[in-house]
């Protein structure tokens, strides 16, 4: 087995990510820890968006839905657990809680049945149609969470403290960037053996010729809705993270703006790549980090540089550096 | 000066030396890009424009200045930048109650003090209320009930409008507690609409008397502008947000004569409010809006605070912020035991001096009003 | 009473609906022509409300601003196009999606830069001001009618353009077949370059339009944007026809939506309760409008030839 360069890059990066909290404790700039768990978050968000979008070819503008449940479960369980009331679903009820494999769990469930209901009918439709499908999902969603009084509407819901992994005191950053780094990791090998697997080739296959999987008896509408849905799932995970994070959910995580960011972060870093959402991620975090330190006019200078990466950078970074993908 | 003596005479006993050296350091967090920057640039220029007008008693003070672009996870992530990195000792500027929520409970939790210079939402008030959270401007609900109250003596059958969220629910909340009339109808429109021609046919048809409408930043300008095209007649009144200074020039006559509430207007007559005025436009070339002066005098506050005590020492600093014993441009102003305002809410009438639209005083709606909240908040 | 209100809610939907054919007519013709999607449509509408509220604030003329509004509109869409625009009609979606999303924020950033943090002050033209009487008793707002008008006008002036001129003819070859129309000898790039321009006027004549009514600041053109791809998704995509068709609906289902779910709820619950859960499915209704046709009809209702 030979080592691709694609390889080393994936391995320098991800050594790269989990040193910078280490570096920033060392230079005495504790902030860089909750960018680099930033940085995590995102990238499994964009990671889930990965299976859909880079491998399945199905440009998905709706992916802040998801990580917008995922983001819902883990304030409305934590308030719950906190208030001591449990949730009332009409025939049955279940207590909150503020156990993070817990919230995950459900998260992923949430995320998952969503994926489902929404990957069903926009399934049906193909290119420009499901981009715009996927879009108006999630803006639903998004009218739905600010005018729906009972979790705060419009102002959120904060999880005053984080919520608990066992063993693990979350509190304290570096220990809650080390949860997060690890599921990112999970989700990255989740993605792999996807990639690599019958099922990921009968995906990518399907991008690139539709007729010609349907002419060996694959249904590319039934492998393209699993794969949305698994890509649903692990952006909803991203969202439950992203909440404890911020301590906080908003319906701003379901705005179209952050479904937009989620497609930034995989161009950025490369298409269909393993490690693309990854180095996206690392990359906007920074952009954005730096930029809104130095000018309050970041956005123009944002927008260049994204444009830049489009007419210019064809691959993103890691097709920067690793030359032409050797998958699809 | 007896104050300053004995701040000094304390300061020594503490081992400590003279209070006022002890650097002050001021993160100010506000929205500076898209579309509600207006209201975040109006605060930021107040509050800078207070630490100049104090001259030396503010040399001490540094403010760092960050725009969240009217993001809460933005706003949250600068708060965590500011106190980690830049270990700034009091947080501010924030304008948006969905911004405030995200940020005031974990900066306050993590011994901060945060300063509000506009965002007053009721569970901050209320049970999330907090030692080290202050509200230099208002509980949300204030210029509701203000005008819930002008109403009630002045109109028997009122139609009242807001957007379908919290703040808006909140307004039309705090409007009835005071207005005991008939209501001709209550209407929630889209957050961020921007055409309201099927609420003015509404309102047209319902026969009301009167119209309160609470629609902040662009809606309510889009709103006033339509309304006044639109040849309805019924006279609209509202809170003071609506038809600040930073929106009236957008809204144009349509706004003339247009009863709203706040707690401070231009011609308020006192001498702090005089120089605030005049400094602000010499400074910045533009009338200051209502945004400006709670920011004013929020600046103003923390130079008295840092002048009494040193912020290192929390116990005495929250005591020194407390007393507010500072000139406000507001002529009177004290903290309740929730550490929100106690203040004179005004009705403003919208006028026109030569070519520019601005706000005249015309009545006193409350004298020395609280909130509603204050009895649910733990603090003594 | 009813009736007349119910004819003023009516003509409010077209009116809203008119107003964003002009939007969507620009964004599925950009599509149907040279395939390309273009987020940054909304950015071209708001250019051409600034440029007429600063014009007309100079100037003191509604109708300069107007002229000006469709000038700077149309030169922001060429130069959009020669720039940027034009290396990306061969790339996928996906590039397009992200380059356009970047325009956004240059666009928005850089008219903040030039005209400040304030919205700007538009007002209608005297001679469209007041009111005119409606059958049943009420009144409506003269601006409202002609802005349905002057919709109903481009809607035809297009059909004609399309059906009956050279560059029209030129148009519908490109949405046929793309490579046929540069054998035939015809300067694409030009073409294409004139196409976009034409779009982006009449974003910008929108955005004016609207200006009067509303605020003119800062990110005014995102919402009506996706209103807009809902309207040509709805019609589908290249589908001019489409486009008038879906925009109608969208406006009429929104406003009534707005105005009669309430109402119904009300039957049900007390008032406040009814103003916001009706409010609520309100401002859902469109989107579910949308899913509910696609579900049935994957490429919208009038499925534009495959480009």
């Amino acid at each position: 087995m030979t080592i691709s360069r694609e390889t080393i890059i994936n391995i320098v990066l991800a050594l790269l990510l989990l040193a910078i909290p280490y570096a920033a404790i060392q230079f005495g700039n504790p902030f860089y820890v909750t960018l680099a768990t930033r940085m995590a978050i995102l990238g499994l968000a964009a990671v889930g968006l990965n299976i859909a979008l880079g491998f399945g070819g199905l440009v998905s503008f709706g992916h802040a839905a998801f990580f917008g449940i995922g983001g819902y479960v883990a304030g409305i369980l934590a308030s719950h657990s906190l208030s001591g009331a449990p949730l009332n679903f009409g025939v049955f009820s279940v207590p909150g809680t503020n156990q993070m494999p817990v919230i995950w769990l459900v998260a992923l469930v949430a995320g998952g049945l969503l994926a489902a209901a929404i990957g069903a009918i926009s399934l049906r439709t193909s290119g420009v149609y499901f981009i715009m499908i996927t879009l108006a999902f999630a803006q639903m969603t998004y009218y739905f969470a600010i005018s729906w009084p009972a979790y705060g509407g419009e102002d959120g819901l904060s999880i005053l403290v984080r919520n608990q992994f066992p063993g693990v005191n979350t509190m304290v950053p570096l220990n809650y960037f080390l949860v997060c780094y690890g599921v990112l990791m999970v989700g990255l090998l989740v993605s792999a053996l996807i990639r690599d697997s019958r099922f990921g080739a009968a995906l990518q296959a399907a991008r690139q010729n539709e007729v010609r999987v349907a002419s060996v008896g694959i249904t590319p509408f039934r492998i393209r809705l699993v794969a949305f849905v698994i890509s649903g799932m692990i952006t909803a995970l991203a969202g439950a993270l992203y909440a404890d994070l911020n301590r906080f959910v908003s319906p701003s995580m379901l705005s179209w703006h952050m479904s937009g960011e989620f497609i930034v972060l995989i161009i950025l870093g490369g298409v269909g790549r393993l490690y693309g959402p990854v180095a996206g991620a690392m990359l906007f975090v920074m952009f954005e980090f730096l930029l809104g330190g130095m000018t309050e006019r970041w956005q123009f200078f944002l927008g260049l540089i994204l444009l830049g990466v489009v007419l210019f950078a064809r691959g993103g970074l890691i097709g920067l550096i690793a030359g032409k993908p050797r998958h699809g | 000066m007896k104050r300053l003596i004995a701040a000094s005479l304390a300061a020594l006993a503490l081992g400590v030396s003279a209070v006022s050296a002890e650097p002050v350091k001021v993160g100010l967090i506000t929205t500076l890009s898209g579309g509600g920057a207006g209201l975040g640039v109006d605060a930021r220029d107040g509050l800078m424009l207070a630490l100049k007008n104090a001259g030396d008693a503010a040399k001490d003070i540094t403010v760092v200045t960050e725009d969240d672009g009217q993001k809460p996870e933005l706003a949250v992530q600068i708060a965590d930048k500011m106190i980690q990195s830049d270990q700034v000792d009091i947080l501010t500027g924030i304008i948006w109650s969905n911004l405030a929520m995200a940020v005031v409970p974990s900066a306050v939790a993590q011994g901060k003090f945060y300063l509000s210079v506009n965002a007053g939402p009721s569970p901050l008030a209320g049970p999330q209320c907090n030692e080290n959270y202050f509200n230099v401007a208002y509980q949300n609900d204030n210029f509701h009930e203000a005008m819930g109250q002008y109403a009630n003596e002045t109109y028997k059958n009122t139609i009242i409008m807001a957007p379908n969220y919290p703040a808006g629910t909140d307004s039309l909340t705090g409007f009835k507690r005071y207005y005991k009339n008939t209501l001709a109808g209550e209407i929630y429109t889209q957050v961020g609409q921007t055409d309201y021609a099927a609420e003015i046919a509404q309102i047209r048809a319902s026969g009301a008397d009167s119209l309160f409408i609470f629609l902040p930043g662009g809606m309510g300008i889009a709103f006033m502008k339509q309304y006044a095209q639109s040849g309805v007649d019924i006279p609209v009144i509202g809170p003071g947000f609506s038809f600040s200074q930073d929106v009236l020039p957008a809204i144009g006559d349509g706004a003339i004569g247009v009863k709203n509430s706040a707690s401070w207007a231009k011609d308020l007559d006192n001498a702090a409010s005089k120089k605030f005025v005049e400094t602000f436009q010499a400074e910045y070339g533009r009338l200051p809006s209502i945004y400006a002066a709670q920011a004013y005098d929020t600046g103003s506050l923390i130079v008295s605070a840092a002048n009494k005590a040193s912020v290192k020492d929390a116990a005495a600093f929250r005591a020194a912020l407390k007393a507010a014993d500072f000139e406000s441009v507001r002529g009177k102003f004290s903290f309740n035991t929730n550490n929100h305002p106690i203040q004179d809410i005004y009705v403003r009438e919208v006028v026109k001096e030569g070519d520019v639209l601005t706000n005249k005083i015309i009545a006193t709606a409350f004298t020395d009003h609280g909130d509603a909240y204050a009895e649910q908040c733990s603090l003594k | 009473m009813q009736i007349a209100l119910f004819i003023e809610q009516i003509l409010n939907g077209l009116q809203l609906g008119v107003m964003l054919f002009l939007m969507a007519a620009g964004l599925t013709l950009i599509f149907g022509v040279m395939g390309l999607i273009n987020l940054a449509h909304g950015s071209l509408y708001m250019v051409g409300a600034f440029a007429c509220a600063a014009v007309a604030a100079a100037t003191g003329s509604f109708w300069l601003g107007l002229a000006a509004s469709l000038a700077a509109a149309a030169a922001a869409g060429a130069i959009m196009e020669v720039l940027v625009i034009r290396r990306l009609y061969d790339r996928d979606h996906l590039d397009q999606v992200l380059a356009t999303f970047a325009l956004i924020l240059v666009f928005s950033e850089a008219t903040r830069w030039l005209f400040g943090s304030f919205p700007l002050y538009l007002d209608i033209p005297p001679l469209l001001q007041g009111t005119v009487p409606l059958p049943g008793g009420s009144r409506y707002q003269l601006y409202r009618l002609a802005i349905i008008g002057v919709g109903i006008a481009v809607a035809v002036g297009m059909y004609l353009l399309i059906t009956k001129t050279r560059l029209g003819m030129r148009i519908r070859a490109g949405q046929s077949d793309r490579d046929m129309i540069g054998a035939l000898g015809v300067d694409i790039r030009l073409l294409y370059t004139v196409v976009f321009a034409f779009g982006a006027a009449l974003a910008g004549f929108a955005g004016a339009l609207v200006g009067a009514l509303q605020s003119v600041q800062v990110g005014m053109g995102e919402p009506v944007l996706i209103l807009a791809f809902v309207v040509i998704v709805i019609g589908g995509i290249g589908s001019i026809k489409g486009a008038l068709v879906g925009a109608i609906l969208v406006g009429v289902t929104d406003t009534l939506g707005r105005f009669l779910l309430p109402q119904l709820f009300g039957l049900m619950m007390p008032p406040s309760q009814a103003g916001l859960v009706g409010g609520a499915l309100a401002s859902m209704l469109i989107y579910i409008v949308m899913a509910v046709i696609l579900a049935v009809r994957p490429q919208g209702l009038f499925p534009a030839m495959k480009g």
